[in-house]
């Protein structure tokens, strides 16, 4: 499962090394949605306030690009079925493929912080850094479960490209709140303190070991229906 | 020795509908049995069940050896399946894609090379993005990969769909090198003249059923 979880990341990552979809097509739409947020909130301080829910709104959306794109290369010539004809393992599939997108939106995550800091005036604080560095990994990684099981149950069905934000919003709104909260708390946003961001950790690591756990289970049977 | 497939009263359902109704066949090692028949005969759906991909509802059924009943994922990792599409990642070059595939068998560098090498595909076009390669050549690249995961039941649908006049007389000659090496191999074709001067045997697939057409051939292919 290991092995095929390597090939699988190694082959999503090179290809998006090939076609630069991430670098050219979803950081822009990621910056331009933050860009968004603050004329239409107009307001410094009130973007200043909110600003950690907002760089995880946006990474939301440019989830659902890069999770169509990622199915998007399996489907165009018949790779999914192939893979399922060749017997690869598809708990190694959904592993594979969920590192791969884990390792994508960690960089955008970066990059939308970054923007948060510049555009919103977001404060880093260093005694935040562990608890922001915690709760990005949790959050990226529990995003990357969700993203890749709901994708392959997309991917199979008439309208996915509607289909997948309907069933993929809901599902991720816990890593939404957690991360938000957790990410307030490292940022220092609203009087929050350090201490009040780990039990929202505590939430995105028990998200993440469910997804985790039931993907990899319930992937084979998805992509075989 | 022991048939590569054999079916016995194979029924096989999609949905509501049976696609396989009590199918009888046996393909032995080295065999090109070519299957003809109408659109919706059933064609597709024989080569998707010998893959393991389609599931037996009643009869027997083994592939390799692997009971289709019980175990049908078993087969999947031995057998070839090349349908309409090629499986190829557009862009990932020749080598990489044909690498792809062979390591999900755990296939070495070498013999990964050797596939580029017999399919003609070990210069030039080895580094070439898949992309940019001609339907005839993404074909090639599709049965590379089919050596390199060391498929030992070839199961093509429409393989010369697509293909140029000299891309076809290609494949024939894969597909006959393919049988030399020991590979056997069984081609869905509505173009019976080409296929069949290819095939040792040719079987009529109609309504789910199997009606044998010639029995076995030359080298040369069935008179």
């Amino acid at each position: 499962m290991l092995r095929v979880a390597r090939l699988l990341a190694a082959k999503d990552l090179r290809i998006e090394l090939r076609s630069r979809v991430v670098t050219n097509q979803v950081l822009p739409f990621a910056a331009i949605v933050m860009v968004m947020f603050a004329f239409a909130l107009n307001s410094d301080a009130v973007v200043s306030r909110v600003a950690p829910g907002l760089v995880w709104l946006a990474t939301l959306f440019s989830l659902l690009t890069l999770v169509q794109r990622s199915f998007a290369i399996e489907s165009a010539d018949g790779a999914t079925d192939a893979l399922r004809a060749a017997g690869v393992d598809p708990a190694g599939i959904y592993l594979g493929k969920a590192i791969a997108l884990a390792v994508q939106l960690a960089v955008l995550e970066v990059v939308l912080l970054l923007s948060a800091v510049v555009l919103y005036r977001a404060q880093l604080r260093l005694s935040g850094v562990v608890l922001l560095v915690t709760t990005f990994v949790a959050a990226t990684c529990g995003l990357a479960l969700v993203g890749t099981l709901y994708g392959g149950l997309a991917a199979g069905v008439r309208g996915r490209e509607t289909l997948l934000p309907l069933l993929l919003l809901p599902v991720v709104a816990p890593v939404l709140i957690g991360a938000t909260r957790a990410t307030e708390a490292a940022l220092g946003t609203g009087g929050a303190t350090v201490a009040d961001g780990w039990p929202w950790v505590g939430l995105l690591a028990v998200f993440v070991a469910l997804f985790g756990v039931g993907g990899t289970l319930a992937f084979g049977p998805l992509i075989e229906e | 020795m022991e048939p590569v497939v054999r079916l016995s009263n194979a029924v096989a359902v999609l949905g509501q509908f049976p696609v396989l109704a009590g199918a009888n066949l046996t393909v032995n090692r080295g065999e090109i049995l070519l299957l003809q028949g109408p659109n919706g005969a059933g064609k597709t759906s024989l080569l998707r069940l010998c893959a393991g991909l389609l599931p037996l509802a009643r009869g027997e059924a083994t592939v390799l050896g692997c009971d289709l009943r019980t175990n049908r994922a078993a087969v999947r990792s031995r057998v070839g399946l090349l349908g309409h599409a090629n499986g190829l990642y557009a862009d990932l070059t020749v080598a990489e894609n044909v690498a792809f595939w062979g390591s999900t068998v755990g296939a070495s560098a070498s013999e990964v090379t050797a596939s580029l090498v017999r399919m003609g595909l070990s210069e030039r076009l080895a580094n070439v993005a898949v992309s940019r390669l001609s339907a005839g050549q993404k074909r090639r690249t599709a049965l590379a990969c089919l050596v390199a995961r060391r498929a030992e039941l070839w199961l093509l649908d429409e393989p010369h769909a697509g293909l140029d006049a000299s891309g076809r007389d290609e494949l024939d000659a894969t597909l006959r090198d393919a049988t030399s090496a020991g590979a056997t191999i069984i081609v869905a074709s509505h173009e019976l003249e080409r296929a069949g001067a290819l095939a040792s045997r040719v079987i009529e697939v109609a309504g789910g059923q199997i009606r044998e057409i010639t029995g076995h051939a030359g080298p040369e292919g069935v008179r």
